[in-house]
């Protein structure tokens, strides 16, 4: 139906333009017109378009916020988000109100001095004065807004220091799912690599490792505990993947080769957050944002805050490493399967996949 | 002229010119041509996100296996978004705006009989060529065309493992972008040398229109920033076919471990935008050249601010190199970077704020013209602060933590660079069309194109924004698969109406375009009754431009609307074409 539309759109378009050309060049030419210069009746038309258009262009923006203001996402789940929303909200009240004003300086004049063969243009070339203070204001907004911003940035990028009893969770993308690893009772993830994926074993973790048995992961969603710290750690096992929480307003990228990191706070449960948006499907996501091949667009997770309690409850629920059938403590069979002359660098990987665990821990 | 024997070959005349008019002309075509691929492109992966899974038979004769039973699928749809992308940066608004304008205009406007060397001239012209039947070709291969975003990250781009584009089609991505910037370093060494050389007598760099000295900057950044882009495509050919790890480590994919170690994609990503940031400006700094041109014309005035114009074009070009990182914020970079990046990313407003303000009083008590061309500048003029707003939130690093590589980032690049970029463009065609053709565009066609673009293209780009601010992902085949999307298809199907309108409304330009080419009234000496050189030459194209000796400057190119003591216009018409000497008393405004 809508090809349909489309052809018959293209066609009479195309109908419309040549009609149209042969009409007009026809009434110049009677008129002892040229078809270039534009005559002082369109020049006015031209210019009084200008203001219509500047309103059109404004009703349609205050047609967008009105309709669809509420499809925006929903207040921060997390206790940065609140302050990167702060900032974005001062943001936008710097920004809209010099677009408004440039705007309508720019469609007014054009009207207001449309061409008149009876007036001259102002010869007006420079004006050093002019010209510093619109260097000199705009210069101190941005001061003001890149200190501000830095000082959040600073803030939202600072680790989360162990005091503060983070949960540590670790998100694991590859194309097209996320795993989510907690560290299990120990508190300490097992070390892992690419190169131990075995079977079941997926994420590679060393099964020789004893940190890694009681290490947990789940597929389809995970369960944060609401207002503590959580510490994610990324990693990417084939391309770059980007681990996108946007009600958190969180977002790092999985990159192959490192571990990158995150944290935040969720403020708010999934029972709460749905009571603010009033839905009662709503649910958290975890969305890959980085283009990282076909199904892209549906490698998702979902993402459920509740209380410490149940979260704890949730947790204990899930399967260690070592009750996944399949896995084992020893390592045997990974063993037999990397070739001789690999065995080096793979010890080497191993020692590298360490350190930087323990880096990050 | 030695060249006499060669005007009339044919083969020497149209293909193997070495005469900057015709070149111009043949960037104009090809850049135009891939222009019009682009746009279609786009229009057919709009069709898939406003009616997501919805049939169109009309795709399948079209796009054939890529769209089995009239649905593309979701790995050719990011085919056509990387190749659009590509196209629309590289080959319309790269070497379809600067090689045509450059080429047109830098003799022209400085009194030169020619680029400094019209041979390397014609190889950029061949080279180009070449570069975009590669591109063109690599549609056909197996796997089809590089699928990884016109960024080509790996190891998405290295590893045909990953995305059967990253195959043969990679491969030939690769090697066109190689001939792209051999052919872009060959232009801009020519626009350099000539801009210093060539200039005719008393045609110091101050009197020079800015035209040119966006033109000679654009250049600048494009010798500085392609060798880069170079070598990181170098590097990942290395990786791609010799088993080098420069962007690859850690990698299990299709059932194994890969044998890499030890390499970063970030390395690749520092590399790629050392080049992608200045290309915003490559782009850029030629569309606003072409409308601080047609602003000052068509207002019969002088730029305001000529001096601070470039000015900001040097600052702006200067800092385009020291704000790379802020396309990596979330990549995992040092956070102290990150800063380090929002604030040099934010310095960038000031320049192009002054700009804007320069454009404004330029207007002020000005007595316009509303031609195509300046309606297209006016349009640009609105466009580039529409989107120079929008990128104060993704230049600040903390807010750009939630918007990164969404449907915000999208709406914002294609309105300050896309619109703007294209609208500088048009607007340089309405206006040195009877430069380059000798024959006039029909003006109403004109005001028509110009509304219809102006208002689909807002259309088009405005409520990404929305997409963006909901957390819309970018390069999403659909946005079917999230709950939290469900309410957002009525903002994708009221975008791809607008997109098909925009598309639909290039045809008055198309047509305008060969019919004006044809069949359009003779061009006039001077038919916007301009200052600068370029309308001194005859209309009929002359190789060497000028038939006797090379004109004289004596002022600046801005003398519009000058008055003497007793308030009449010098010379007794609003504008003093720039070989025209200066009076007794007459101040000069270049110094
Ligand atoms: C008819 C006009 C155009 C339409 C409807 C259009 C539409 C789009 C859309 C919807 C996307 C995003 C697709 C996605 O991320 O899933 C896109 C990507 C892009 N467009 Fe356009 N566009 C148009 C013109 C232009 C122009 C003039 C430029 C010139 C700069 C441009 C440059 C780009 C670039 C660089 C990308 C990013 C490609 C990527 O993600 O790899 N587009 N376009
Ligand atoms: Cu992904
Ligand atoms: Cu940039």
């Amino acid at each position: 139906m809508i090809d349909l539309l489309i052809l018959v759109a293209v066609v009479l378009g195309i109908i419309a333009v040549s009609k149209l050309i042969s009409i007009l060049g026809t009434v110049s030419a009677v008129k002892g017109e040229n078809s270039y210069n534009v005559t002082d009746k369109e020049n006015r038309t031209q210019a009084r378009l200008m203001p219509v258009f500047l309103i059109v262009y404004f009703a349609f923006i205050i047609w967008q916020v009105v309709s669809w203001g509420d499809r925006v996402l929903p207040v921060s789940a997390s206790e940065h988000g609140a302050i990167i929303d702060e900032l974005m909200n001062i943001t936008w009240i710097i920004i809209i109100p010099v677009f408004i004003f440039t705007h309508i300086l720019l469609f007014y004049f054009a009207w207001k001095y449309a061409y008149d063969k009876n007036r001259k243009a102002q010869f007006f070339a420079h004006s050093n004065k002019l010209e510093m203070v619109w260097t000199a204001i705009p210069a101190l907004v941005l001061l003001i807004l890149i200190l501000y911003g830095l000082s959040i940035w600073n803030d939202v990028m600072e680790p989360v220091s162990a005091d503060e009893e983070p949960i540590e969770i670790e998100l694991y993308a590859r194309q097209f799912d996320w795993t989510a690893r907690y560290p299990g009772i120990d508190g300490k993830f097992g070390e892992a690599s690419v190169r131990m994926i075995e079977g079941v074993n997926f994420l590679g973790l060393d099964s020789t490792d004893k940190e890694s048995w009681d290490d947990k992961y789940v597929k389809a969603e995970f369960h944060l505990p609401v207002n503590r710290p959580v510490q994610f750690y990324m990693r990417a096992q084939d391309v770059i993947h980007s681990a996108y929480m946007p009600h958190f307003r969180a977002q790092m990228n999985c990159v192959p080769g490192m571990i990158t990191r995150f944290n935040f706070i969720p403020t708010k449960t999934t029972a709460e957050m749905r009571e603010i948006t009033g839905d009662e499907e709503f649910n958290y996501y975890l969305l890959c944002n980085k283009i990282c091949g076909a199904a892209h667009y549906n490698m998702k997770m979902e993402i459920i805050v509740e209380s410490e309690e149940d979260f704890n409850k949730w947790l204990s629920e899930q399967n260690e490493f070592l009750a996944v059938e399949g896995n084992s403590k020893d390592n045997s069979s990974e063993e037999l399967s990397v070739p001789e002359s690999d065995s080096t660098q793979t010890i080497n990987e191993e020692e590298e996949q360490l350190s930087l665990v323990e880096k990050v821990n | 002229m030695s060249a006499t024997h060669q005007d009339n070959d044919f083969l020497f005349k149209y293909i193997f010119s070495t005469d900057h008019k015709m070149i111009a002309k043949q960037f104009f075509l090809t850049g135009s041509i891939m222009g019009l691929i682009g746009m279609l492109m786009s229009t057919i992966f709009r069709l898939q996100l406003g009616y997501p899974g919805e049939s169109f038979a009309f795709l399948e004769p079209i796009l054939g296996s890529w769209a089995p039973d009239g649905v593309l699928t979701p790995d050719k749809y990011l085919a056509l978004v990387t190749l659009h992308g590509t196209i629309m940066v590289f080959f319309l608004l790269t070497a379809g705006l600067s090689g045509t304008f450059s080429n047109l205009l830098i003799p022209l406007q400085l009194g030169a009989r020619d680029m400094a060397s019209g041979f390397m001239n014609m190889l950029s012209y061949w080279f180009f060529f070449l570069s975009s039947c590669v591109m063109i070709a690599s549609i056909f291969v197996e796997g089809g065309p590089a699928s990884g975003g016109w960024t080509i990250y790996p190891p998405l781009s290295a590893l045909p493992e990953a995305i059967p584009g990253s195959g043969m089609g990679m491969t030939l991505w690769i090697i066109s972008m190689a001939l792209f910037i051999v052919s872009s370093l060959l232009g801009s060494l020519n626009y350099i040398v000539t801009v210093f050389n060539l200039r005719t007598k008393g045609m110091t760099m101050t009197r020079m229109p800015l035209t040119i000295w966006a033109f000679l900057i654009t250049a600048v950044l494009g010798v500085l920033s392609f060798p880069v882009l170079f070598s990181a495509v170098l590097l990942l050919f290395f990786d791609r076919s010799f088993g080098t790890s420069f962007y690859l480590s850690d990698i299990y994919i299709a059932g194994q471990a890969l044998e890499v170690d030890g390499g970063s994609p970030v390395l690749y990503e520092h590399l790629f935008w050392f080049l992608g940031h200045p290309e915003v400006y490559i782009i850029l700094l030629p569309a606003l050249g072409i409308t601080s041109e047609v602003i000052a014309t068509n207002s019969r005035k002088p730029i305001f601010g000529y001096r601070a114009m470039i000015g900001s074009i040097l600052a702006i070009a200067f800092i385009s190199f020291l704000v790379w990182g802020h396309h990596m914020f979330v990549t995992g970079m040092n956070p102290f970077l990150g800063a380090v990046f929002t604030f040099t990313t934010l310095l960038v407003a000031i320049p192009s704020a002054v700009k804007v303000f320069n454009y404004l009083t330029t207007l002020w008590k000005g007595n316009i013209k509303f031609t195509p061309a300046m309606l297209f500048a006016i349009g640009l003029v609105s466009t580039f602060i529409t989107g120079g707003l929008t990128g104060i939130i993704l230049g600040d690093s903390a807010l750009d933590i939630n918007v990164h590589d969404t449907y915000f980032v999208v709406g914002h690049f294609h309105i300050v660079m896309g619109l703007s970029g294209t609208f500088g463009m048009i607007s340089g065609i309405y206006h040195w069309f009877p430069k380059m053709f000798g024959r006039m565009m029909d003006k109403n066609l004109g005001f028509l194109h110009f509304w219809t673009t102006i208002v689909a293209a807002y259309g088009v780009f405005f409520p990404m924004h929305f997409l963006g601010l909901a957390g819309v992902p970018r390069r999403y085949y659909a946005n079917t698969e999230f709950p939290m999307f469900n309410e957002m298809y009525d903002i994708n199907e009221l975008i791809t109406v607008f997109a098909i309108i925009a598309a639909v409304g290039q045809i008055f330009f198309i047509f305008n375009i060969f019919y004006s080419m044809f069949k359009g009234p003779k061009a006039p000496q001077n038919p916007w009754r301009s200052t600068t050189l370029e309308w001194t030459t005859p209309v009929e194209h002359l190789h060497g431009n000028w038939p006797g000796e090379l004109p004289e400057v004596y002022r600046w190119a801005y003398d519009y609307s000058k008055v003497d003591e007793n308030g009449d216009f010098v010379g007794g018409d609003d504008f003093t074409p720039q070989t025209v000497p200066l009076r007794e008393g007459e101040e000069d405004l270049s110094h």
